[in-house]
């Protein structure tokens, strides 16, 4: 590796590592919005992933990989306890119900005892590297690509446009509401996961509303036509900040007014272009 | 002929008012049935009802020989039901050989995994529902319109896409809600001609429609709805010529002129 590299790597690897996590975590918004529902619960179920794998990390001996595959059954879990009782719910209403499990969630963590309380939970070992979080980025995408080309992903398209039609084609709505939460949330959680071992120190108050809204913020800013409209999102809503780094104190500043003036001119998003499937439109 | 579709004392409220109030009627398979009546008389009701869009208030829908009346609407439509709308719902941003696969969603089996992976029986699958696809559009005639926009299709030939994704989960009853709807003489003989050849591919058909020479040209067996019940049933030449339904379509007073023998004039 030239010297250069290995330079660029060193001095931008939390940049490099919060790309991979928050491309994830746009993913994780995607699945649902694909189906045409929206969740705020994002946050939440990345907590449930970060706290589950800082404290399998601190407290057991388990291999890396199998860490992170808790981290991502636990949400899945939660999905499940969450999602068969709000499977009628649309729109609003199931973004309501999620800002509540994140809430619920939030105080759990500040009084339980195992959890740190509201100082969060300090090192934790740094067992991530750039490239295993690129890699499932990638591995991720991949997935998100291939179901939607398949007749998964044109029966989330149908939904997704006109609720009605789908179910009187057939198509089993609260069975992919259900799907699309459960792989949302597995997801979201190993983004937490990875981020936890990334950071080396997780608290209660970063898996809030505001962090649910970010996540929002990056399928809409990158478009929900395809898997890769939101990670674009992710990508530009996460390099900004440090591109913006000279301009100083007016940083937030013209961070806001890019992502006011690509939602004004690009409605469609960064990406407008939908998913290729059979017979593209032109 | 046996009944494809039986629907016994079926009922449905909205708060106070009565939409579909005790109906009962068969459709025979292999035929074309026309449900008839006024503005408002429960039609579309009835339609949401058999294809379980509504939760029913009571009564029996028995597609088939099974009562399908508490199952939901994507496990009719998997049953061999399938339908159109008064408005049309398009998939707007789907293309139109798109919106054909999607309808065909409930014959599909390649496991997820087979998807993930590009195994060759999802990919020997998704041979077989594109080219039915493009099938089902020369048939309704939208062959050359396959890789457009479904959005960006004329008004008719949305109303024959809807009827190309209902046919292409190979139903055995197609509910038609108006599908002449907002359509020219010319189109209406089209529709009529393409209806049809549907029909003699084994589909049986239940449709509402207002316009009444397409109605008798069409339909077999009517059946006749007034205020949410059942007023007349029988062919068209009968239905035509009972009183009740003169009454409904006409109001009493022209309808007692019309019972009238004529009198000669002075």
């Amino acid at each position: 590796m030239p010297l250069w590299l290995e330079d660029f790597l060193w001095t931008y690897q939390t940049l490099i590592h919060s790309l991979g996590i928050n491309g994830l975590l746009a993913l994780s918004m995607y699945v649902v919005l694909a189906v045409g529902q929206l969740s705020l619960g994002q946050a939440a179920f990345m907590g449930l992933g970060a706290y589950t794998g800082a404290l399998l990390s601190l407290h057991t001996g388990l291999p890396f990989a199998l860490v992170l595959a808790a981290s991502a059954l636990v949400p899945a879990l939660a999905a499940l306890l969450i999602g068969l009782p709000t499977l009628r719910l649309t729109g609003v209403y199931l973004a309501i119900a999620t800002i509540g499990l994140g809430e619920v969630l939030r105080v759990v963590y500040v009084n339980a005892g195992i959890t740190g309380g509201a100082l969060g939970l300090g090192g934790i070992p740094d067992r991530t590297e750039g490239w295993i979080i690129l890699a499932l980025l990638a591995a991720a995408l991949a997935g998100c690509v291939l179901i939607g080309r398949s007749r998964f992903g044109r029966a989330m398209e149908a939904m997704r446009s006109d609720q009605t039609a789908a179910a009187v084609i057939g198509i089993n709505l609260p069975a992919y509401h259900l799907g699309a939460l459960l792989v949302s949330a597995a997801l979201a959680g190993l983004a937490g996961a990875l981020s936890a071992h990334s950071s080396t120190f997780i608290g209660p108050n970063e898996y809030a509303f505001e962090t649910a809204v970010t996540i929002l913020s990056f399928a809409i800013l990158g478009g929900t036509g395809s898997p890769l409209g939101p990670v674009a999102g992710a990508l530009v809503l996460t390099a900004l900040p440090e591109l913006l780094r000279p301009l100083h104190d007016f940083r937030g500043v013209f961070n806001g007014l890019i992502i006011v003036l690509v939602v004004l001119f690009l409605p469609r998003g960064l990406v407008p272009w939908r998913m290729p499937r059979l017979g593209k439109t032109p | 002929m046996s009944a494809l579709l039986r629907v016994s004392h079926l009922s449905k409220h909205f708060h106070g008012l009565t939409a579909v109030a005790g109906v009962s009627f068969s459709v025979r398979a292999g035929t074309v049935h026309g449900l008839i009546g006024p503005n408002g008389a429960g039609k579309t009701t009835l339609f949401n009802l058999i294809s379980g869009l509504v939760p029913l208030d009571g009564g029996e829908i028995v597609f088939d020989g099974r009562d399908i009346a508490r199952r939901p609407v994507h496990a009719r439509a998997g049953l061999g039901i399938a339908r159109t709308f008064q408005n049309i719902r398009m998939f707007e941003d789907m293309s139109v050989l798109e919106t054909v696969a999607a309808g065909a969603h409930p014959g599909l089996s390649a496991p997820l995994w087979h998807c993930l992976l590009g195994l060759p029986r999802y990919r020997a699958e998704e041979r077989a529902v594109a080219a039915a696809a493009l099938d089902l559009l020369t048939f309704v005639g939208l062959a050359e319109r396959a890789r457009e926009r479904a959005g960006d299709l004329a008004y008719g030939e949305q109303r024959r896409l809807e009827i190309a994704r209902g046919l292409a989960a190979r139903p055995r009853l197609l509910l038609l809600d108006e599908p002449a709807a907002g359509m020219n003489p010319h189109e209406t003989a089209d529709l009529a001609r393409l209806l049809r050849r549907v029909r003699a591919c084994g589909v049986t058909l239940l449709l509402v429609e207002h316009d009444m020479g397409f109605v008798m040209e069409i339909c077999e067996r009517l059946t006749v709805l007034n205020f949410g019940r059942r007023i007349a049933d029988g062919t068209p030449a009968e239905v035509r010529a009972d009183p009740a339904v003169i009454e409904a379509y006409l109001g009493t007073r022209a309808a007692a002129r019309l019972s009238r023998p004529r009198q000669p004039r002075p």
